[in-house]
C-alpha cells in the first residue's frame, strides 16, 4: 500500500469530530408479555477526541455493538445521550459510516457501485466516480472494481464494505467487528489495511471488538464494557478505560503490550495462566500509567 | 451433483488481500472437466433440443398409427387436424381468434399483474398492510375461478370486460402471492445496512428491496401468465363469440373433433412459446440481479 496521500483524498480530508456519551443506557423490552425491561447497557460517560480511534472490547452479548447502533442512529438510548460534534444523535447521521461484521454488499451491483451506495446524498456524478474510484485504489481492489461480490473472497468484501463506509466521508467511523469473520492472517493484514486507510482519511473511530490484540494495535484508548461482578446493578458499563502508550502501527510483539493484553483478558473474565510460567498473575513490568 | 465437490472460491481468507493473488482461472479446469465429463452430452444444446422432441415425436407416431384404421369422428388423423387448421386459417377464423384471445389474455395479465405487484408490495412492506389485507385476499383466493363467471356475467354483461376481469383475477394471485413474500424475506441486513447509508421510503424500495425480489417476481410472472392462459379459456368457453376458447365450444357443438385437437394443440403451443420468453427473461434477470 503506498504511503502517499492521493490528491483527490486530501482535498476532502474529512472533518473528524468528537463523540460525548453522557449517562447512555439501553433496556430492552421483554420478548413477550409486559415484563420488567431487560436493561443491557447503563450510566455510559465517555468523550471521544475529533481524530481518536477509540476500541469498544466486551465479551459478547455485553451491550457493545448495541452502543455503536446506538451511536450509528440505528437504535436510540432509553436513557441519556450522544452529541457527535456537539449535536445530539437522533435517527441515522450523515455524519456516521458504518462498518458491520458481515460485508453486507448489494450482490446485484459491482464492487463500485457498492462503494458508490456509500457517497454522501446529491454528490455530483464525475466527482462521485472519481472518489469512489481512488477509496478502490486505497483498499487495492481497483483490479475487481468490475466484479460482483459472489466473485470476490470474503476478505475483498470487507475491504469493499471499508470503502463504502469511507464514500461517505464520515467525521465519525463506526466498525463493528468488522474483521471479525476473516481468518486470523487476513485480520491482521485487514488491520494495517485499516491503520493505512486512517493515515489517508483520518477521521474519529469506534471499532467493536471482541479481540484484544485487534484493540491494542488499532486503538488509541480501549474502553472494556462489562456488567458488575456482584451483579449490583444489571446492564454493562465501562469496566476500564485504557489508553494504550506508543503510536501506530505499534509493534506487534511488544512488552508493554502484552502487559495491557493480560489485563484486559482478566477485565474479560479470561484466566491469563500466568502462574503455569511461574510468573505472578500480578504485573510483571510496573504499573500503566509508567 | 457433481457441482459440490468443486472446491468453494469464495471461502474467506482462501485468498490473501493482495487482490492480484486471486486467480479466477483456477475454478475453470473444474467446470471443464465437468463439461467433459457426466455433463458431456446433456449440456449440448442440439441434444437438449432433441431429446425435447423426442416424446412429441413417438406420440405423434402412436396418433399416426392408431387412427390409421379409425374413423374421424373420434380420433382425427393427424392430417385431418393440419387441414382443419389450414381451413381455419383460410376462412380467417384463426388470425381473428388467436388475436381476440391473445389481446384478452395481455389486457387480463397486465391488469392482474400490475394490481399483483402494488398490493403485494404494500402487503410485503408495511406491517399494518399485512394485518389489514391479507386475511382478505386468502379468502378470495380460496374461491374457485369459475365461481366468479356468474357474478362477472350479470355485472359486466357478456362483453370483453367480464373476461379480462376473470383473467386479471386469475393472473393476480401468483404475483400477489410471491411478491409480499419475497419482499417479508428480503435480507435484514440488507436493509438495515441501507438504511444506515442514508436510504429511506421510496429510495430504500427502490435501491435494496426491489432488485432483491426481482428474481421472484418474474417467478411470479410466470405464474400468472400461465394462469391467464387457463383463465381465458375458462372465460370463453362459458360466454363468448370469438376466441379459442368459443372455438372449442363451437366446434364441440358442430361435432368438429379435428377443429378441437387443433386449438387444443395451438393452446399448447401459444402456453409454450409465452412461457418460453417469459422464461428467457427471467434467465437474463437471475444473472443481472443475483
Amino acid at each position: 500500500m503506498s504511503t502517499t496521500v492521493p490528491q483527490a483524498l486530501a482535498r476532502d480530508v474529512s472533518r473528524a469530530v468528537s463523540i460525548d456519551f453522557a449517562g447512555v443506557g439501553r433496556a430492552f423490552a421483554p420478548e413477550r408479555g409486559s415484563g420488567p425491561a431487560r436493561p443491557v447497557l447503563r450510566d455510559i460517560e465517555l468523550a471521544v477526541e475529533p481524530g481518536e480511534v477509540v476500541a469498544i472490547l466486551g465479551t459478547s452479548g455485553c451491550g457493545k455493538s448495541t452502543l455503536l447502533r446506538i451511536t450509528g442512529g440505528l437504535d436510540s438510548a432509553t436513557s441519556g445521550s450522544v452529541r457527535i460534534d456537539g449535536s445530539p444523535v437522533s435517527g441515522i447521521d450523515p455524519r456516521t459510516a458504518i462498518g458491520f461484521q458481515e460485508p453486507r454488499l448489494l450482490p446485484w451491483r459491482t464492487v463500485h457501485d457498492n462503494v458508490a451506495l456509500g457517497l454522501p446524498r446529491g454528490t455530483p456524478k464525475a466527482e462521485g466516480a472519481e472518489r469512489v474510484s481512488t477509496l478502490i485504489d486505497l483498499v487495492g481492489l481497483s483490479e475487481f472494481a468490475g466484479h460482483r461480490p459472489r466473485e470476490i473472497s470474503g476478505g475483498m468484501a470487507q475491504r469493499t464494505s471499508l470503502a463504502r463506509a469511507l464514500a461517505r466521508n464520515p467525521g465519525v467511523l463506526l466498525l463493528d467487528e468488522p474483521f471479525g469473520a476473516l481468518d486470523a492472517l487476513t485480520r491482521l493484514k485487514m488491520q494495517d489495511l485499516l491503520l493505512d486507510i486512517l493515515s489517508a482519511e483520518p477521521t474519529t473511530v469506534l471499532l467493536v471488538t471482541h479481540d484484544v490484540d485487534e484493540a491494542l494495535q488499532l486503538a488509541d484508548r480501549i474502553v472494556l464494557l462489562a456488567k458488575p461482578e456482584d451483579e449490583s446493578a444489571p446492564g454493562a458499563t465501562i469496566a476500564q478505560l485504557l489508553t494504550v502508550p506508543g503510536t501506530r502501527p505499534r509493534d506487534r510483539g511488544s512488552a508493554e503490550l502484552a502487559e495491557l493484553r493480560g489485563r484486559l483478558l482478566d477485565g474479560l473474565g479470561i484466566d491469563r495462566h500466568g502462574s503455569a510460567r511461574g510468573v505472578e498473575t500480578g504485573t510483571s513490568i510496573p504499573h500503566y500509567p509508567y | 451433483m457433481t457441482y459440490q465437490s468443486e472446491p468453494d472460491e469464495r471461502v474467506p481468507g482462501v485468498v490473501t488481500t493482495q487482490g492480484s493473488s486471486y486467480d479466477t482461472t483456477e475454478a475453470r479446469p473444474g467446470r471443464a472437466f465437468l463439461a467433459r465429463g457426466t455433463g458431456r452430452l446433456t449440456s449440448r444444446t442440439w441434444f437438449v433440443l432433441l431429446a425435447g422432441a423426442l416424446l412429441p415425436a413417438i406420440v405423434l407416431a402412436v396418433w399416426l398409427i392408431a387412427s390409421a384404421g379409425g374413423t374421424t369422428a373420434t380420433l382425427p388423423s393427424p392430417g385431418d387436424v393440419w387441414l382443419a387448421g389450414v381451413d381455419l386459417a383460410q376462412r380467417g377464423l384463426l388470425a381473428s381468434d388467436v388475436a381476440i384471445s391473445v389481446q384478452r389474455v395481455l389486457l387480463g395479465f397486465g391488469i392482474g399483474a400490475g394490481l399483483g405487484l402494488s398490493i403485494g408490495a404494500v402487503v410485503g412492506l408495511s406491517k399494518l398492510g399485512d394485518i389489514l389485507l391479507s386475511p382478505t385476499l386468502a379468502a378470495l383466493r380460496a374461491v374457485p375461478s369459475l365461481a366468479w363467471v356468474p357474478l362477472l356475467i350479470l355485472w359486466f354483461k357478456i362483453g370483453e370486460d367480464s373476461k379480462v376481469i376473470l383473467i386479471a383475477i386469475g393472473a393476480f394471485f401468483p404475483v400477489y402471492t410471491t411478491v409480499s413474500a419475497a419482499l417479508r424475506h428480503v435480507d435484514r441486513q440488507l436493509v438495515e445496512a441501507g438504511r444506515a447509508f442514508g436510504l429511506n421510503g421510496p429510495r430504500l424500495f427502490v435501491t435494496v428491496q426491489l432488485p432483491a425480489v426481482i428474481p421472484s417476481v418474474i417467478s411470479g410472472l410466470r405464474l400468472a401468465l400461465a394462469q391467464a392462459w387457463l383463465f381465458l379459456v375458462a372465460a370463453e368457453l362459458i360466454a363468448s363469440s370469438m376466441g379459442l376458447g368459443f372455438r372449442l365450444v363451437d366446434s364441440q357443438n358442430n361435432g368438429r373433433i379435428d377443429r378441437i385437437f387443433f386449438v387444443i394443440i395451438l393452446l399448447a403451443v401459444l402456453g409454450k412459446l409465452t412461457d418460453s420468453l417469459v422464461g428467457l427473461f427471467e434467465r437474463w434477470v437471475k444473472r443481472r440481479w443475483s
